[in-house]
């Protein structure tokens, strides 16, 4: 099993690493949409069987397929991976990989001080996950759904001309 | 239907700080992202990997205190993004429709 | 009746309230009603009390009355209270009874003067304030009353403001009598200090329990009281001031200047005689500048031509007297001669104040004359007044009282034959000086440059004059000497609050001939002045024509040249001060300095380094500002960095800190 977590685990990076250097959108939205199902799997792995459901279906399947709707509407063509190829000459990477580089250094540095742990032997599944959300996390549950509703509001509002008059006519009425 | 039992073999004994090192590097590519890409939506798409990281992160945490608390943080981290990716895309939607353009350094007339 | 002391003062200070604050809006009539009844009342209330405390005297002969603390701090508590003696009755009484007579006089005198309601608001305030002055318990207070007194002085003196010669005269009197203050609140302070009250009896006690006679504290202590009462009664060396106040009204000269004020220094030493007996030379020195103002001012009056400067000099010499008493312990001798002398001076000065009324205004005795037919009240009261003055024998007050003083000078203890041969001496000039002017005005040709209005004056002239007259003739009789009936009413009454004078020197018949000696040289200088100057004036004129004679009466005439002794000691060196600073030569000596440390100061500081303090501020200020408004470039990408940066910064210093 640990070395499906580590092949995992190297997909997911490398497909996060196309994403973060690929010209085309589009292209780097399917690579983004690889990594989550690889780090779904990485969850099946940890026993947490639905912590990778909720990641595919949710993550993979709903808000990546938001961002392909969006993508769609916005129609880039190739003038626009032109234009990702002159944002992107090597000079811009330097700052950005050094910071990058100091941050997980960092990082590394404090996950390697502490003792090696293993994770559990038991699987934490649905059953378990419900009952501790309407139990502890009653209120952050009630808290999340109010934020996806304010979520709602918020885009409902924003897109509102782009989706029914087309061209953002009529702002007084609104 | 509980705790299934498994096999010896099937049961996984990942150290978790392998688990945190993995999130880490995803964590430092979405940095890497945010800072580096011009256009809005890499730039979003960045976010969404951090995002990401920090509930895998939180899972590992879980999974090695075989307690559920992880998977709730993660489902809330997810809430959160979903808010979050909706109202950005929409903003971003507007953006394009008013400056034609998705360059993030093109909508910086809030500058002192 | 008793407990009525308080109005005394009261009344009087109330109705100078009242003139003062409403006196323009009033009538005359309302105004003369209101300043006369107030001191009237006054009188009345202390005829009770007098009744009541002879008839039915309070134990020890003495009736305190406290209104209130008016100052309590630190251990020192004077308090506005009153204190009723012996001494203090007869002073009372003199200064009431004698007020009212010549308040009444000025309804009438001072008609038609536009100051009518201030005239009568200051002769109030001065009523109140002698009030305070003889019936004070401690010295604070009376020093208030003191104080009042020389202020309403000052006041009156300069009442016809508008000639400045009366300003100068006032404040003439204010600056030689504020000498004298000032010795007299030196001896408060030294009294306070060392006995720690000015409470009058208890200071008497401590005074004899903690001062053995003779010590240094107790001489320095009476001389400086010596000198405020020098320096108000007008004896030597203070007594320029009173010949020029006689530029105030007339009945100011005679309630002041004559019988009530000028006598407060007399009280002063009578009430702290306790004092002055524990300091012989002090008590000596009394005596020696009684005797020699007495001679003094006698040649002075002898040798002068305004009839109220007579009877100023006359008054300068007259308290001379009292203060001779005083001096050789003859305490109720000098009361006596205090009282007396307040009814017949008064009556002079009333009586003089008809004919220089009558006369328009003239003063000059050599411009009078022949008045006695024409101004008949005028010319009675006079008489009698210089008949007492001059100590005409038996029928007069004046020879009682000053017959006492002569026999005291001789013999008690304190007492010497060249003290009893100065007043002796001086009675002699008071005869003739004072017979001159009776001759001078009333009899002999006319000599007005205009007649003179020969108006009767009306009651409220006439009556006072004549009760003032009337007691210049029996007031005398409460004391008379052991040959003559022995009636010691006036002693026995005062022995209550003054010891007695001790008789010493006393030789078998050494009463008689004193008093017959005494009686010579009355009527002896009666009868010298009737023929010098009525009926060989010639004679005297020849006198006169020799210079060296004509020079001295000129020196009597300028009051032995004080005046001008002090001018050249005080006055020029003082003016020639003022002169020399005129560019204010101290001053301008810290002028300097201040502006060359100022120029100095400009110098260094001439770029402004202060400024350069604040303006570096706000240049920083900018610095920052533009600095950090670098940082907000509206680059999102920007400030994502920024965050990652300060993230990292932060994970740091939780690592490693």
């Amino acid at each position: 099993m640990e070395f499906t977590f580590y092949l995992s685990g190297g997909i997911a990076i490398a497909a996060t690493l196309m994403v973060v250097v690929g010209l085309s959108a589009v292209h780097a939205l399917l690579y983004l949409i690889v990594s989550l199902l690889a780090v779904a799997i990485v969850f099946y792995v940890l026993d947490a069987p639905f912590a990778a459901a909720l990641e595919v279906i949710i993550y993979a399947g709903a808000i990546m397929v938001l961002f392909v709707f969006v993508m769609m509407m916005l129609n880039l063509g190739k003038a626009a991976a032109a234009k990702e190829r002159d944002w992107l000459n090597p000079g811009m990477w330097a700052g950005p990989a050094l910071l990058a580089a100091l941050l997980l250094a960092e990082l590394l540095y404090i996950l390697t001080q502490g003792g090696s742990t293993l994770t559990g032997a038991a699987v934490v599944d649905a059953k378990e996950v419900g009952i501790i959300l309407f139990g502890p996390y009653l209120l952050g549950v009630e808290l999340a759904s109010l934020l996806l509703l304010a979520g709602l509001v918020g885009a409902c509002h924003l897109g509102w001309h782009e989706g029914l008059r087309g061209n953002g006519r009529d702002h007084e009425n609104r | 239907m509980g705790a299934t039992m498994r096999t010896a073999e099937a049961i996984a004994a990942i150290p978790m700080h392998h688990g945190l090192m993995l999130a880490a590097i995803l964590f430092a590519l979405g940095v890497i992202g945010v800072l580096v890409r011009r256009n809005l939506i890499f730039i979003l798409m960045s976010i969404e990997i951090m995002l990401n990281a920090a509930g895998l992160a939180f899972v590992v945490a879980g999974a090695r205190w075989e307690q559920a608390d992880g998977q709730a943080m993660f489902i809330f981290i997810l809430a959160v993004a979903a808010a979050e990716v909706s109202v950005g895309l929409a903003l971003l939607l507007l953006l394009h429709r008013r400056f034609q353009t998705l360059d993030a350094d093109a909508v910086s007339k809030m500058r002192g | 009746m008793l407990p009525l002391l308080w109005l005394i003062p009261t009344l009087p200070l109330a109705g100078f309230l009242v003139l003062a604050l409403s006196g323009k809006y009033l009538g005359h009539r309302s105004i003369a009603v209101i300043g006369t009844s107030s001191v009237a009342l006054s009188a009345l209330i202390a005829i009770l009390i007098g009744i009541d405390f002879i008839a039915v005297p309070p134990p020890g002969f003495v009736f305190r009355q406290e209104a209130w603390i008016w100052i309590a701090v630190a251990g020192f508590s004077p308090g506005i209270g009153f204190y009723l003696d012996a001494l203090s009755l007869v002073m009372v009484l003199v200064v009431t009874i004698i007020s009212f007579l010549i308040h009444l006089y000025s309804t009438e005198f001072m008609t038609g003067d536009d100051g009518y309601a201030r005239f009568f608001a200051y002769m109030n305030l001065f009523v109140g304030s002698m009030c305070i002055l003889v019936l004070a318990d401690n010295l604070l207070f009376l020093y208030l009353g003191w104080e009042g007194v020389g202020l309403c002085s000052y006041l009156l003196i300069g009442f016809w403001y508008r000639d400045s010669g009366n300003g100068r005269a006032a404040r003439k009197a204010f600056i030689v009598t504020r000498i004298g203050d000032t010795a007299m609140a030196l001896g408060l302070f030294l009294l306070f200090t060392h006995l720690g009250t000015l409470d009058i009896q208890s200071l008497m006690q401590r005074v004899t329990q903690q001062w053995p006679e003779g010590s240094e504290l107790a001489i320095l202590a009476a001389a400086l009281l010596l000198g405020g009462a020098v320096g108000k009664s007008a004896q030597f060396p203070l007594q320029v001031w009173l010949p020029d106040a006689m530029a105030g009204p007339t009945p100011v000269s005679a309630l002041m200047h004559a019988a009530t004020m000028v006598t407060a220094g007399v009280y002063l030493i009578a009430r702290t005689h306790v004092l002055f007996s524990l300091a012989p030379p002090v008590q000596l020195a009394v005596a020696v500048i009684g005797a020699l103002t007495l001679l003094l001012a006698g040649f002075s009056a002898l040798a002068q031509k305004d009839i109220k400067r007579v009877l100023a000099y006359s008054t300068i010499s007259q308290i001379g007297y009292m203060f001779l008493a005083l001096g050789v312990g003859a305490w109720s001798a000098a009361i006596f001669h205090l009282m007396t002398h307040a009814f017949f001076k008064a009556l002079l000065f009333l009586s003089a104040g008809v004919v220089i009324m009558s006369l328009h205004e003239e003063h000059d005795i050599f411009r009078m004359g022949g008045l006695r037919k024409k101004l008949p009240v005028a010319f009675w009261t006079f008489l009698i007044g210089s008949a007492s003055l001059a100590a005409l024998p038996l029928v007069t007050a004046g020879f009682y009282s000053k017959d006492l003083i002569l026999w005291q000078a001789w013999s008690s203890a304190g007492g010497n034959p060249w003290l009893w041969a100065a007043g002796w001496g001086g009675a002699i000039l008071t005869g003739l000086y004072i017979f001159r002017v009776v001759f001078l005005v009333f009899f002999g040709e006319a000599r007005a440059a205009t007649p003179p209005d020969t108006r009767r004056p009306g009651l409220r002239i006439t009556i006072p004059l004549i009760v003032l007259a009337a007691f210049s003739i029996v007031g005398g009789w409460i004391e008379t000497p052991p040959f003559l009936g022995n009636l010691t009413l006036f002693s026995s009454f005062v022995q209550h609050a003054l010891p007695p004078a001790q008789v010493v020197h006393d030789g078998k018949n050494d009463e008689t001939i004193l008093e017959l000696l005494a009686m010579a040289a009355s009527l002896g200088s009666i009868a010298l002045a009737y023929l010098l100057f009525l009926r060989y004036p010639a004679f005297l004129h020849g006198l006169m024509l020799i210079p060296a004679l004509a020079r001295i009466r000129k020196f009597w005439h300028f009051g032995w040249g004080f005046d001008r002794f002090y001018e050249f000691l005080f006055v020029r060196p003082y003016l020639w001060l003022a002169y020399a600073d005129r560019n204010d030569v101290i001053d301008n000596i810290y002028k300097m300095a201040i502006s060359f440390t100022l120029r100095w100061l400009q110098k260094v500081d001439r770029h402004d380094v202060i400024d350069y303090i604040y303006s570096g501020l706000a240049e920083l200020c900018l610095f920052l500002y533009r600095a950090l408004s670098a940082t907000q470039s509206g680059q999102v990408r920007r400030y994502a960095a920024a965050i990652a940066a300060g993230s990292i910064g932060i994970i740091f210093i939780g690592i490693f800190a």
